[in-house]
């Protein structure tokens, strides 16, 4: 990362944004079954939040907090994607037809369960990875 | 599924099976003991189908596939597919075993090579009884794959490499000229099935695509049935090892083409075309062949030429066998189907007694070192169960009792005869030079098949000249396989009724089913012509193999270059300079030239669909209200459009672009649409940012002076996509062509339970564009990070110039 990673003020910025953007992303994603929302911009909000994080942390730092590989994140995102959708063809219907119910859950009470957030799920796993993989490789590179 | 496709596509489950089992086991035992299972389990069932099928009682089962494009997996076992079924998992399990001994377990590339060989067995066991005609496609081309990978399975070097691209380019441009052809008769008959195309032959013979249709089809049989002049690839095939070679390019892959014209006789056969090509092209072929293998030195190369001419062989018998269909049910048509059925009796000969000989091959390549006949010789005391195996392959190759080549060869003779006296489709010349040329190219066979017997065999044993010291006979294991060959070679002589009455006669009763009685095989025919060319070959034979040196050096006459070989490469090598210099001059390694070519291509594209069809007429009756908002941020975009194209700092550049986007995002939020809003800003932020982390790579603005000439070719394209954009927005809400489906997505939460319409969309009803997208997408966050990551240090040079 080119920027310097000594900025206090952009440090403890930082800190609390990033945990008010995750919060606020998480919140997208679920929200988006009933409210504007989703996985795509759920996903995207998390990876704009790492994103920040790069900018104002080095590297190493981060790679130590977050030991994610993108690259594979987005790999699985995509095959949650496909295997969400072979799913519902075991029970006899079509590939990636999505079903939804109501169940009695307690402390929740009447709750609707989808199988289209785990295909969101699957969505935003495949955003997240890569955006970060984009980013960060394009920034990491030396010429 | 049902229980035969079960079986049939087991070879493509244990191929997913095959890495794991060679991880964990292969250190302690060859995983080609596993592998033989498949073939050995598909042998047995298919056995067990025989006596229903030899009954008539052909077996018809449907799996949907892609039943929204009607592509189904149907199985369709009659007598035909049954034959092929039982060479490809017999020879199959053969040759695995063999290569259990062929293949080094230590050195050798197992899991790659078996996962291959197993694509290739469920592949052609698919081919050959499928009855959707597009699954037999596309399992066609899958044979060529695997071929393609099993032929360059030694991929270091440079030779197998060439010959596995030579066999796809020939085979898989024949089989996409099948399926234009395929597609035509699905387009006369208006279905997918072979069956009901059979059925439907009418409709078909009176089309104006009949011959089309017929021409394309027969370029796929010939290309992969290595037909001349599209033969040149089996040879070079031969860089595969040895158990390939006896599997693919001579028991069953070579086939294919075969399978596909015995499958089409009766809807084209009883047509001259058809008839005159089949046998033209098939003699041709087996006299070309058999020519060629003499002059070769090395003993696979023969053996691929001696293929192809066998291949032209049992061609020309089934275009013979095809003049069936121009009689009615009676003698004649018994007549002429004798032809078809020498042809698969053949065939199945073939597949025995060819295996041997590569089996054998194999063998003195193995223990020698060498296949070059040159080299060879003496074999004989050393390797005496090995020269049976070669004795008993060879003869049978070339006629001579007591071995089932013979049987086959003098109904081939039989059949040759009969295409002399076809009067019905008036070629003369023609059908009185195939006997003669049958009877010339037999003569050459039986040469090819005593220099394939005695060169190596007999004479002196040459050590000092062998790369392999101590030469001794082949383990027991890689004898086994050529042994059950070479019996069966010697049984089907003896009993040949039971193979023609269970296998041969159904096989036949699947290409003409109104025969009036089946046919029987006889060694013995009393003194006929058939004897007499017999006779004639032999002695001839062996007059000229003893004076082979004398007229050998005929050949050196004929020039290099004038050959097929010559042709391909040399066509092959223009076509590379050509496109290379082509795709050069306009692909010039600048990003803002390819940007032109999009932006000119969209341009282009969009205004030739207005103006052609005619679409400019535009209606604002359905258009909101603009209010003192819209107003007021379009200005703003206006302006920080405009700051982006005049500033001369790539900062204030990239933050001005910025304000476009969350400026939209503001439009968006005034016509009431969240998602949008939302999506955008997300996007927008993370664009941004990308956009600040790599600005540091790019060349500062205004440090370069452009020409004017540049600028004004960007200045006019940039108008005319942004006119043509606006031009086409404006025009598309005007026009409603199709009744709008919006009331569907109304449904959301009855269909999807989703109050969020726009998040239904994404994830439920559009849920395969999502996943699409997202794959899209991954893809190319995959190829950032390559390109980025791996890039080789030495191409730097040019980018560093420019920062």
């Amino acid at each position: 990362m080119k920027l310097k990673p000594n900025d206090v003020i952009l440090n403890t910025v930082t800190k609390l944004a990033a945990v008010i953007i995750f919060t606020f992303s998480i919140d997208l994603f679920w929200a988006g079954h009933h409210f504007p929302g989703g996985g795509f911009i759920g996903g995207l909000t998390t990876a704009a939040g790492i994103v920040l994080l790069y900018l104002s942390f080095d590297i190493e730092r981060i790679e130590k907090n977050l030991p994610i590989d993108y690259k594979k994140m987005a790999a699985i995102g995509v095959l949650i994607a496909i295997f969400t959708g072979l799913a519902g063809m075991i029970y006899g219907d079509n590939f990636l037809e999505q079903t939804f119910g109501y169940f009695n859950i307690p402390i929740f009470g009447e709750t609707e369960l989808a199988t289209a957030v785990l295909f969101d799920v699957g969505v935003a796993l495949a955003v997240i990875g890569t955006a970060v993989t984009i980013i960060t490789s394009i920034s990491e590179d030396e010429l | 599924m049902s229980f035969l496709h079960f079986t049939i596509l087991l070879p493509f489950i244990a191929a997913i099976v095959v890495p794991f089992i060679y991880r964990s086991f292969n250190h302690k035992i060859h995983t080609g003991w596993f592998v033989v299972l498949v073939p050995v389990f598909i042998f047995i069932n298919l056995l067990l189908q025989i006596p229903s099928i030899s009954n008539g009682e052909n077996i018809l089962i449907s799996m949907p596939w892609i039943p929204s494009l009607e592509i189904n997996f149907d199985i369709y076992m009659d007598g035909l597919a049954l034959m092929f079924g039982l060479i490809i998992s017999g020879i199959g399990a053969l040759v695995v075993i063999y290569s259990i001994f062929y293949m080094d377990k230590n050195r050798e590339a197992l899991h790659n090579f078996y996962i291959y060989l197993l694509l290739f067995m469920g592949a052609m066991l698919g081919l050959v009884s499928s009855d959707n005609v597009f699954v037999l496609y596309t399992l066609w081309e899958l044979t060529s794959v695997s071929s393609f990978l099993l032929i360059a399975y030694w991929y270091e070097r440079k030779k197998s490499r060439e010959g596995a691209l030579k066999a796809m380019i020939i085979t898989v441009f024949g089989g996409l000229a099948m399926l234009a052809g395929l597609i035509l008769l699905v387009m006369i008959t208006d279905t997918y099935s072979l069956r009901e195309m059979i059925a439907n032959v009418d409709l078909i013979q009176e089309s104006a695509l009949f011959i089309p249709a017929l021409l394309l089809i027969l370029l796929g049989a010939f290309t992969k049935s290595a037909q001349f002049p599209f033969s040149i690839w089996l040879p070079d095939a031969m860089e595969a090892p040895t158990p390939v070679s006896a599997y693919l390019h001579s028991a069953t892959m070579v086939k294919a083409g075969i399978y596909l014209v015995a499958r089409m006789t009766p809807i084209f056969g009883g047509s001259a075309t058809w008839f005159w090509l089949v046998v033209g092209i098939g003699v041709i072929t087996l006299f070309y062949g058999s020519v060629r293998a003499i002059r070769q030195t090395d003993l696979k190369a023969l053996l691929a030429f001696s293929t192809i001419s066998q291949l032209g062989l049992i061609m020309s018998l089934l275009g013979v066998g095809s003049a069936a269909f121009y009689f009615n049910p009676g003698e004649s048509q018994q007549l002429y189907a004798f032809a078809l059925f020498a042809a698969i009796f053949h065939l199945f000969n073939h597949s025995t007694f060819k295996g041997a000989l590569f089996m054998v091959v194999g063998i003195i390549d193995h223990e020698t070192g060498t296949r070059d006949i040159r080299r060879l010789g003496g074999l004989l005391s050393i390797m005496p169960i090995t020269f049976t195996i070669a004795l008993i392959g060879s003869l049978s190759m070339a006629g001579l009792p007591p071995f089932n080549g013979f049987l086959s060869k003098e109904m081939f003779f039989t059949g040759m005869l009969q295409a002399s006296e076809v009067d019905m489709f008036s070629l003369e010349w023609l059908a009185n030079g195939c006997p003669i040329l049958a009877w010339i190219a037999s003569i050459f066979t039986f040469i090819y098949c005593m220099i394939l017997l005695v060169r190596p065999f007999l004479g002196t044993f040459k050590p000092d000249r062998l790369p392999k010291e101590k030469v001794h006979e082949a383990p027991i294991g890689m004898l086994i396989p050529p042994i059950i060959l070479g019996s069966l070679v010697v049984l089907i002589f003896f009993f040949p009724n039971i193979l023609g009455q269970y296998i041969l006669n159904p096989a036949i009763a699947s290409i003409v089913p109104d025969l009036e009685k089946p046919f029987k095989i006889t060694a013995w025919h009393g003194f006929g012509p058939e004897l007499y060319m017999t006779i004639g070959v032999i002695v001839l034979g062996l007059l000229l193999f003893v004076s082979i040196k004398k007229w050998n050096i005929a050949f050196r006459v004929l020039p290099e270059n004038l050959n097929l070989n010559y042709l391909y490469s040399s066509s092959l090598e223009n076509m590379e300079k050509r496109s290379v210099s082509f795709t050069n001059r306009y692909m010039t390694g600048s990003i803002r030239h390819y940007l032109i070519y999009i932006f000119v291509f969209v341009f282009s594209v969009l205004a030739l669909a207005l103006i052609t069809l005619n679409a400019i007429d535009f209606d604002f009756s359905n258009y909101a209200y603009v209010t003192i908002y819209d107003v007021g941020i379009l200005l703003a975009m206006i302006v920080a459009a405009l700051t982006t194209l005049f500033t001369r700092n790539r900062i204030t550049a990239i933050v001005s672009l910025g304000a476009v986007g969350y400026l939209v995002v503001m439009l968006f939020v005034i016509f009431r649409a969240p998602d949008l809003a939302l999506t955008q800003m997300v996007v927008e932020t993370a664009t941004t940012a990308l956009f600040l982390l790599c600005f540091y790579h790019l060349p500062k603005l205004g440090k370069k002076v452009e020409k004017v000439k540049f600028k004004l070719t960007n200045l006019i394209v940039s108008i005319l996509v942004g006119v043509t954009v606006t031009i086409l927005t404006l025009v598309a809400t005007g026009h409603k062509l199709f009744t709008p489906i919006t009331e569907f997505f109304e449904n959301a939460y009855e269909l999807a339970g989703a109050k969020n319409i726009v998040n239904a969309i994404l994830v439920d009803f559009r849920g395969f564009d999502t996943m699409l997208e997202i794959a899209v997408l991954f893809i190319a966050g995959i190829g950032v990070y390559t390109l980025i990551k791996l890039r080789s240090k030495g191409s730097d040079t040019d980018e560093a110039e420019t920062e």
